[in-house]
C-alpha cells in the first residue's frame, strides 16, 4: 500500500529525513518509536503534505501514485489520514460543518454520491459512540476548548467518519489518561484493523502498543529507520530504553 | 457659494483619505442623506444590503437619532460597486442605544468604506460597532469611525471591533478608530486587527479532504457570519448570509 524509499526531506534548509525507507502493506499495522527529534513528527508531516517540509530526495509510491504529485487534499480524497498529535483549533466552525465538508469534498473527488444532512448526522452519531464523545462536542467549534483528550477522541472521529485506507497517526496516545488511551485504542482497532487498510503509529511509549497490536515496529533514529522487528522491539526499547537498543 | 458646496472633495479630507473619487464623480452632488429618527422608548432595525453592480458607484448617507430610552440597530452588507460607501452620523439620547453590524466584503478593484460618527450627547447611552472586511485582489476597505462623548454625557458605554482579514498582498485595509472624550466617567474600548487566513487551519482542513477553496470559505464563512446573528427577520438574515456567501465564493 505504501512504499517509502530512501526519502530525505529538509525544513528551513536543515536535513531531518537522511534516507528513511519503509514498506507497508494492506492489513499491516506499523508502530515507529523513536527518541525526541528523530523526525518521527517530520515523517508523518511530510506524507501529509504539510507546505514547508520539502522532499529533496526518494519516493513514496501510495497504491503505485507518487504520493508528493498530489496536493494534501487529494492525498485525503486518496485515503490518507493524517492524526495530528496537535489538533488545530478552528473557531467559528462546528465539527460537524468541518466534518460534513471534509467528507463531501472526499466524494466528490472521487465521483462519489455525497451525503445528506440526516445521513450524514447518523453516521457522525455512530462514530461518536464509539469512541464516547458526546454529540454535543460535535457541535462546537473545531477543538476549541477541548482537553487534550478529547482532541485525540475527536480525531478518532474524524477518522470513523472520513474512513481512510491508511491512517498515519502521530502520538495520538500523547495526552491520554489510561480509560481514554483504552478506548482510543479500541477505535483504532475497531476502524482500521481491517484487511484492506493500514496504520502507521507514530508513538514515544510502548503503552499505546498494549491496546493496539502492531505487527511491525521500527526504531527511528536521526533521519532513518535504524532498527525493525515485531512486537518484542517495543518490549525491549520501553525495558533498556532507545541508547540501548539503537547502539547495539 | 453654491458652486463651492458642489465640489468634488479631495483626499485631504479625513473622511475622503481612501476613497475612490474617480468613481464618486458620477454621483456627484450626493442627493440629501436618509433620516431615521427613533421615538422615545422606541426600538428600530434597519439594514442595508448594498450590492449595486459591478462599476458603478453607490453612496448612502444616514443621519439617524436615537431618542431617549430608544434603540438602533443597522445591519450592513457592503459587496456592492466599483465604489460602496456608507456613512452613518449618529446622536444618541439619554440611554439610547446604536449597533452597528457591518461586513465589508470586496476583490477585483472595488472600494468598500464604512464611515461613521456617534455622538454620545447625553448620560447613560451606549453603543457598539462590529465591522468585518474581507478583501481580496487589489479592493481597498476602510472603516474609519469617531465616537464623540459630550461632557455631559457620563457613564456612556461604547465600543468598536473592527477586523480585517486580506486575501492577497495587494489588498488593502484601512481601520481607524477615533475618540473624542468630553466626559470623565466612560467606558470606550476599540480593537482594530488586520490578519491572513491561518495557515495552520487550512493545512489541517487539507488534511482532511477540503480542497483550498472550500476550506477558504468556510474559514471566511466563520469571520463573517456572526455580524448577522442577532437579525430579527429570519428571512432577511438568510438573504444577507446567502449574499456574503456567495460574494465570499467569489473571492477565493
Amino acid at each position: 500500500m505504501l512504499n517509502i524509499d530512501n526519502l530525505t526531506n529538509t525544513i528551513d534548509g536543515k536535513t531531518i529525513l537522511k534516507g528513511l525507507s519503509l514498506t507497508i502493506n494492506a492489513g499491516e499495522i506499523h508502530a515507529i518509536m523513536g527518541p525526541n527529534g528523530a523526525g518521527k513528527s517530520t515523517l508523518a508531516y511530510t506524507l501529509g503534505g504539510r507546505p514547508g517540509y520539502d522532499v529533496t530526495g526518494g519516493e513514496a509510491l501510495y497504491d503505485g501514485v507518487n504520493l508528493f504529485t498530489l496536493e494534501p487534499h487529494e492525498r485525503a480524497a486518496a485515503g490518507l489520514f493524517l492524526g495530528f498529535q496537535y489538533p488545530v483549533e478552528i473557531p467559528g466552525v462546528s465539527n460537524l460543518q468541518f466534518l460534513r465538508e471534509s467528507l463531501n469534498s472526499q466524494k466528490r473527488a472521487r465521483g462519489e454520491k455525497e451525503l445528506n444532512g440526516g445521513e450524514f448526522i447518523r453516521l457522525a452519531k455512530e462514530k461518536a459512540a464509539l469512541l464516547g464523545l458526546d454529540m454535543d462536542m460535535l457541535k462546537r467549534p473545531v477543538n476549541v476548548g477541548f482537553s487534550g483528550g478529547e482532541k485525540k477522541r475527536a480525531e478518532m472521529v474524524q477518522m470513523g467518519i472520513l474512513d481512510p485506507k491508511l491512517a498515519i497517526l502521530d502520538e495520538t496516545d500523547s495526552g491520554l489518561d489510561i480509560d481514554a488511551l483504552k478506548i482510543v485504542g479500541a477505535g483504532i482497532n475497531a476502524i482500521m484493523r481491517k484487511p484492506d487498510k493500514a496504520v502507521l503509529l507514530i508513538t514515544h511509549y510502548q503503552r499505546l502498543l498494549d491496546y493496539v497490536k502492531p505487527d511491525f515496529v521500527h526504531v527511528l533514529a536521526d533521519g532513518r529507520i535504524v532498527k525493525s522487528g515485531g512486537p518484542e522491539l517495543a518490549l525491549e526499547l520501553e525495558r533498556e530504553g532507545y541508547a540501548e537498543v539503537v547502539a547495539a | 457659494m453654491p458652486v463651492t458646496a458642489l465640489a468634488l472633495p479631495t483626499r485631504r479630507q479625513e473622511d475622503w483619505r481612501y476613497s475612490d473619487l474617480e468613481a464618486l464623480a458620477s454621483l456627484w452632488p450626493l442627493p440629501a442623506p436618509t433620516r431615521i429618527n427613533v421615538a422615545t422608548g422606541e426600538t428600530a432595525n434597519h439594514h442595508l444590503l448594498q450590492d449595486a453592480a459591478d462599476g458603478s458607484a453607490a453612496v448612502h448617507d444616514y443621519v439617524i437619532t436615537v431618542a431617549d430610552d430608544a434603540r438602533c440597530d443597522f445591519h450592513l452588507l457592503n459587496i456592492g460597486g466599483k465604489l460602496g460607501r456608507v456613512t452613518f452620523a449618529v446622536t444618541l439620547g439619554a440611554r439610547a442605544h446604536f449597533g452597528l453590524h457591518g461586513a465589508i466584503i470586496g476583490g477585483g478593484d472595488q472600494t468598500l468604506e464604512i464611515i461613521t460618527s456617534v455622538t454620545h450627547a447625553q448620560p447613560d447611552a451606549t453603543s457598539g460597532q462590529t465591522v468585518r472586511s474581507v478583501l481580496g485582489s487589489r479592493a481597498t476597505g476602510s472603516y474609519l469611525g469617531s465616537i464623540n462623548v459630550a461632557r455631559d454625557a457620563q457613564r456612556t458605554d461604547a465600543f468598536q471591533s473592527i477586523k480585517a482579514m486580506l486575501l492577497d498582498r495587494t489588498a488593502t485595509a484601512n481601520a481607524k478608530p477615533e475618540l473624542e472624550i468630553y466626559a470623565d466617567d466612560v467606558k470606550c474600548a476599540h480593537g482594530a486587527t488586520v490578519g491572513e487566513l491561518d495557515k495552520a487551519a487550512l493545512f489541517y482542513m487539507a488534511s482532511r479532504g477540503m480542497d483550498p477553496a472550500t476550506a477558504k470559505t468556510l474559514l471566511l464563512r466563520s469571520f463573517v457570519a456572526g455580524v448577522f446573528d442577532d437579525m430579527p427577520d429570519e428571512a432577511l438574515r438568510e438573504q444577507f448570509e446567502a449574499a456574503a456567501i456567495a460574494k465570499l465564493e467569489s473571492l477565493v
